[in-house]
C-alpha cells in the first residue's frame, strides 16, 4: 500500500481501521477529534465511527461491541477519561472478547485543557497493557497491534499520545487490512457481571494476569535497549531513557552530542523492569526524557536510596510543567543551546489570546448578562467548558468559574444553597447534554434558585464544529421534560439586536427564586460559513 | 538537505493551508516532511504556528529547535517576531505587512516593520494588497508561498501542482485565482 501523509490522530485512525475494528466511539476533545473525524471522513461505510453524549457512554458503548465480540475503538483526551474513569476501570475486571483499544490524548502545556493529567497513571492503576508511540507510523503499527493484544490478554489496552504527536503530520506505510471479527450469535456471560463474589474472582484474575503482561513487556521490540558500540565505558557520561516523543528530541540532539548513549526507550508498560535493571548497571546516571508527568522517573526512585543518580523532572533537570522541547531536551543533555540569529529582546510583544470570532453569538448573550450584573454586583456566575469560557477574560470578564464538564450547573446549586441569591450557571448545548442534565436535575428536586442559560449554537465548537448529539431546538422539551416550570424555560435569539430585551428576559428570571433555563439559540458563525462551502463544494 | 520552516500567523488566516501546500508538495519531491500543527482553542483568533520540517534523510522532532529554522514565512508582521528565536544564523525572515487589528496594544507599525528590516535577510510582503489586485483577497495566503518559493528546496512547478490540486474541488475560477497569487508573489520576492 502507498505511503500516505497522516497526523498522528490519523494515523491511529487508520490502524484501527486495518486493524479490523468495527466500532468507534467517542466525544470531542482536543487533540483526540480528529481520530473519529478521519474514520468518518474516509471511511463511511465502515466501520461505524460516531460521537457520543459523553466519554462514559462512549467507553460503555464499546464495551457492548466488545461483550458480542467486535472490536471496538473509543477515543476522548486526557480529562475525557475522568469521566469514563469508572467503566474503564471496572472492564480491566472483565473477560475481554472483541478488542477494546482506548486511545487517550494528553496535553502537556494545556494548548487546549484544564490540566495536564498523565493518562499512563491510568493504565497502572487499572492494571492494563498501554502501548505509547513515538511517532506516527508507531501510532499506526501500534493501534493495530493493542486489538491483537487486547484479544490475547482478555484486557482493553491503552494507546496514549500527546499533543504533538496528535497533531503533527508524516509518512505512514500502512500494512494490509485485516477483515472484522464475526458477531458472536452465542454470547458467553461468564466474567462480565461484576457483583462482588464474581468480581473478587475476575480481580485475582486480573491479578494473574500480570506476570504475562510483564512477560510482554520485557521482550515487546517498543521497548529497545541499545549500547553504543566498543570504546572506553568510563567515556560514557550517563544512559538515557526515553519513553514517547521524548526519544525524539534526544535523537535530535545526538548530532550535537557527537556520541550515543546507553539507551533505554519504552514504548509499552508495564515498566520492563529487567532492561531497566540492565540500562542501570552499566551507568552511573540515568536521565528519564518522558512526556508528561514524572511517570517512569518516580517508579525508578522509590523511596529507599540507591547508588545510582536519577535525573529528570523530580530533580529539575527538564521542567516538571509544560510539554517537551527539542531545546529543553538539549539543556538536559548537558549542549550550550544552538546559536541562532542576534535578537533584539527590547521589542515589547503583547500577547496574542485566542479569543471569541467577531459576531460570535456567544458575545451577543454575554453582552445582555453584562448589562444585568451592573446592578446585581453580588451575583454569582459559573461557566463551563467550550469556546464562550474565553469570556472569562477581559474586556468581557463575567464567568467566574470554568472547573470541568458541566461543573457549572453543579457550582451554581452549591452556590445558591449556600446561600448565594443570585447564581447564574452559562453552559453550551453539547456540555449540557454531556453532564450538564444530571445536576439540573438536583436542582430541580430541592427547587434551587438558579438560572442556566444554555448556550445553544448547535455545534460543538471549540473542537472543530462536530454536531451536538441532539440537534438544535431539542433543548426546550427536555428541560421541561425534567420538570422546570415551562413558564421559566424561555429561548431567546442571541443576536445583539436584541440585546436590550434579552437582558430584561435575563434580569427577570435571575430574580426568580426557583428554577430558570435561558436558552440562547444561534448558529456557530464558524460551523455556517462551513456548511456554506461545503454546499458551494457540492453544487 | 534539511530545510525547516516556522510558519506563523492568527488564527484564521489560513497557516494551516500554506503548510499543506509546501509539506505536500515536499512529499511529492520525494523529501521526508513533518509538520505540527495547532488544533482547538489556540485556533481562535489568537497566534498560531505550525512547524514544518523537510529533510532528505529521517526527521526526528516534530518541533523545530532554536536556532535551526531556515525561514520563518509570517501572515502577520507582529507574530514574525514572536518566533525568532527559532531562526537560524542565515535564515530567512518573510512576512506579510499587513497588520491584524485583534489586540488592545499593537505596537506602531513602523516600528514591527523596522525591526523585521534590520535582519540581513529580510522580506516584506505586502500580501493581501497583491492579493486585492488581482480580485482575490482570500489567496494571500497563497502569495506568500509564491514569494517564499524562491527560498524552498522545491520546484515552483510541483507548488502550483499541488495548489491546483488542493482548490480543484472549489472549481476552476478559485484555481486559477490561487496559481495567479502564487506567480505574483514569486514575482515580488
Amino acid at each position: 500500500m502507498e505511503k500516505m501523509a497522516l497526523l498522528g490522530d490519523e494515523a491511529v485512525a487508520l490502524g484501527a481501521v486495518h486493524g479490523g475494528v468495527s466500532v468507534a466511539y467517542g466525544y470531542p476533545g482536543t487533540p483526540s477529534t480528529e481520530i473519529i473525524e478521519y474514520i468518518q471522513r474516509f471511511h463511511q461505510q465502515r466501520p461505524l465511527a460516531v460521537w457520543c453524549t459523553n466519554e462514559k457512554t462512549a467507553y460503555e458503548e464499546a464495551l457492548g461491541a466488545s461483550y458480542v465480540g467486535r472490536r471496538a475503538l473509543v477515543t476522548m483526551k486526557h480529562v475525557g477519561l475522568n469521566v469514563a474513569a469508572d467503566p474503564f476501570i471496572n472492564s480491566a475486571l472483565l473477560n475481554i472478547r472483541g478488542g477494546l483499544v482506548v486511545v487517550v490524548a494528553d496535553d502537556p502545556g494545556m494548548h487546549s485543557s484544564q490540566n495536564e493529567q498523565d493518562s499512563r497513571f491510568y493504565a497502572d492503576f487499572a492494571k492494563i497493557l498501554c502501548l505509547e508511540p513515538s511517532n506516527q507510523q508507531e501510532a499506526y503499527d501500534m493501534t493495530r497491534d493493542a486489538f491483537d493484544l487486547s484479544e490475547r490478554f482478555q484486557i482493553p489496552v491503552m494507546v496514549r499520545i500527546t499533543t504533538r504527536l496528535a497533531h503533527s503530520r508524516s509518512g505512514v506505510n500502512p500494512s494490509p487490512p485485516k477483515a472484522e471479527n464475526p458477531l458472536l450469535s452465542q454470547v458467553d456471560p461468564s466474567g462480565w457481571a461484576l457483583l462482588p463474589a464474581f468480581a473478587r474472582k475476575q480481580y485475582a484474575q486480573l491479578l494473574s494476569k500480570q506476570k504475562g503482561l510483564q512477560t510482554f513487556t520485557e521482550q515487546s521490540p517498543y521497548n529497545r535497549l541499545s549500547f553504543p558500540g566498543k570504546g572506553d565505558p568510563s567515556s560514557i557520561p550517563f544512559g538515557v531513557i526515553t519513553a514517547g516523543i521524548g526519544k525524539n528530541y534526544y535523537l535530535e540532539n545526538l548530532d550535537s552530542l557527537g556520541k550515543e548513549l546507553p539507551h533505554l526507550h519504552i514504548g509499552a508498560y508495564p515498566l520492563p523492569v529487567e532492561k531497566i535493571r540492565k540500562l542501570a548497571a552499566s551507568v552511573n546516571r540515568i536521565l528519564v526524557i518522558e512526556e508528561g508527568m514524572p511517570f517512569i522517573e518516580t517508579c525508578l526512585r522509590g523511596v529507599l536510596p540507591h547508588g545510582i543518580q536519577i535525573s529528570g523532572k523530580l530533580d529539575q533537570t527538564l521542567p516538571l510543567a509544560g510539554e517537551l522541547e527539542p531545546d529543553l531536551v538539549r539543556k538536559a543533555l548537558g549542549l550550550q543551546p544552538r546559536e541562532g540569529v542576534p535578537l533584539d529582546s527590547s521589542f515589547p510583544l503583547p500577547p496574542r489570546p485566542p479569543q471569541l470570532c467577531q459576531g460570535c453569538p456567544h458575545g451577543d448573550t454575554y453582552a445582555s448578562i453584562k448589562n444585568i450584573l451592573k446592578e446585581l454586583p453580588e451575583a454569582v456566575i459559573t461557566s463551563d467548558i467550550g469556546c464562550y469560557a474565553l469570556g472569562a477574560v477581559p474586556p468581557l470578564a463575567i464567568p467566574e468559574t470554568i472547573v470541568c464538564m458541566g461543573a457549572s450547573v453543579s457550582m451554581a446549586v452549591g452556590a445558591a444553597e449556600a446561600g448565594k441569591k443570585h447564581t447564574v450557571a452559562v453552559i453550551g448545548d453539547s456540555t449540557f447534554l454531556h453532564s450538564g442534565i444530571t445536576p439540573l436535575i438536583d436542582a430541580v428536586a430541592r427547587n434551587v434558585p438558579i438560572t442556566v442559560v444554555i448556550l445553544d449554537n448547535g455545534t460543538v465548537a471549540m473542537t472543530g464544529g462536530q454536531e451536538t448529539i441532539l440537534p438544535t431546538g431539542n433543548l426546550p422539551a427536555l428541560v421541561r421534560g425534567l420538570g422546570v416550570d415551562p413558564a421559566h424555560v424561555i429561548t431567546i435569539e442571541a443576536h445583539r439586536r436584541y440585546e436590550k430585551e434579552n437582558a430584561e428576559i435575563l434580569r427577570k428570571e435571575i430574580q426568580y427564586p426557583g428554577v430558570s433555563v435561558v436558552i440562547a439559540v444561534r448558529e456557530c458563525l464558524e460551523t455556517a460559513r462551513k456548511k456554506k462551502s461545503q454546499k458551494e463544494i457540492v453544487e | 538537505m534539511k530545510y525547516d520552516i516556522l510558519l506563523c500567523g492568527v488564527g484564521g488566516q489560513g497557516v494551516l493551508s500554506i503548510a499543506a501546500v509546501i509539506a505536500q508538495a515536499a512529499v511529492m519531491e520525494g523529501l521526508q516532511v513533518k509538520q505540527s500543527e495547532v488544533h482547538g482553542m489556540a485556533q481562535r483568533g489568537g497566534a498560531v504556528q505550525a512547524h514544518l520540517r523537510i529533510s532528505s534523510t529521517s526527521i526526528h522532532s516534530d518541533l523545530i529547535p532554536k536556532g535551526a529554522a531556515s525561514l520563518i514565512l509570517s501572515m502577520e508582521p507582529l507574530e514574525s517576531l514572536r518566533y525568532l528565536p527559532y531562526l537560524s544564523k542565515d535564515g530567512v525572515l518573510l512576512s506579510a505587512r499587513e497588520p491584524v487589528l485583534n489586540i488592545p496594544h499593537y505596537p506602531d507599525l513602523d516600528s514591527v516593520l523596522t525591526v523585521i528590516q534590520q535582519y540581513p535577510r529580510h522580506l516584506i510582503i505586502p500580501a493581501l494588497e497583491i492579493a486585492r489586485k488581482i480580485g482575490s483577497p482570500r489567496s494571500s495566503n497563497m502569495v506568500l508561498v509564491g514569494a517564499a518559493s524562491k527560498f524552498l528546496p522545491l520546484s515552483p512547478e510541483t507548488l502550483k501542482k499541488v495548489i491546483e490540486g488542493l482548490f480543484h474541488q472549489k472549481g476552476d475560477g478559485v484555481v486559477q485565482s490561487n496559481l495567479s497569487a502564487f506567480e505574483a508573489g514569486r514575482r515580488e520576492s
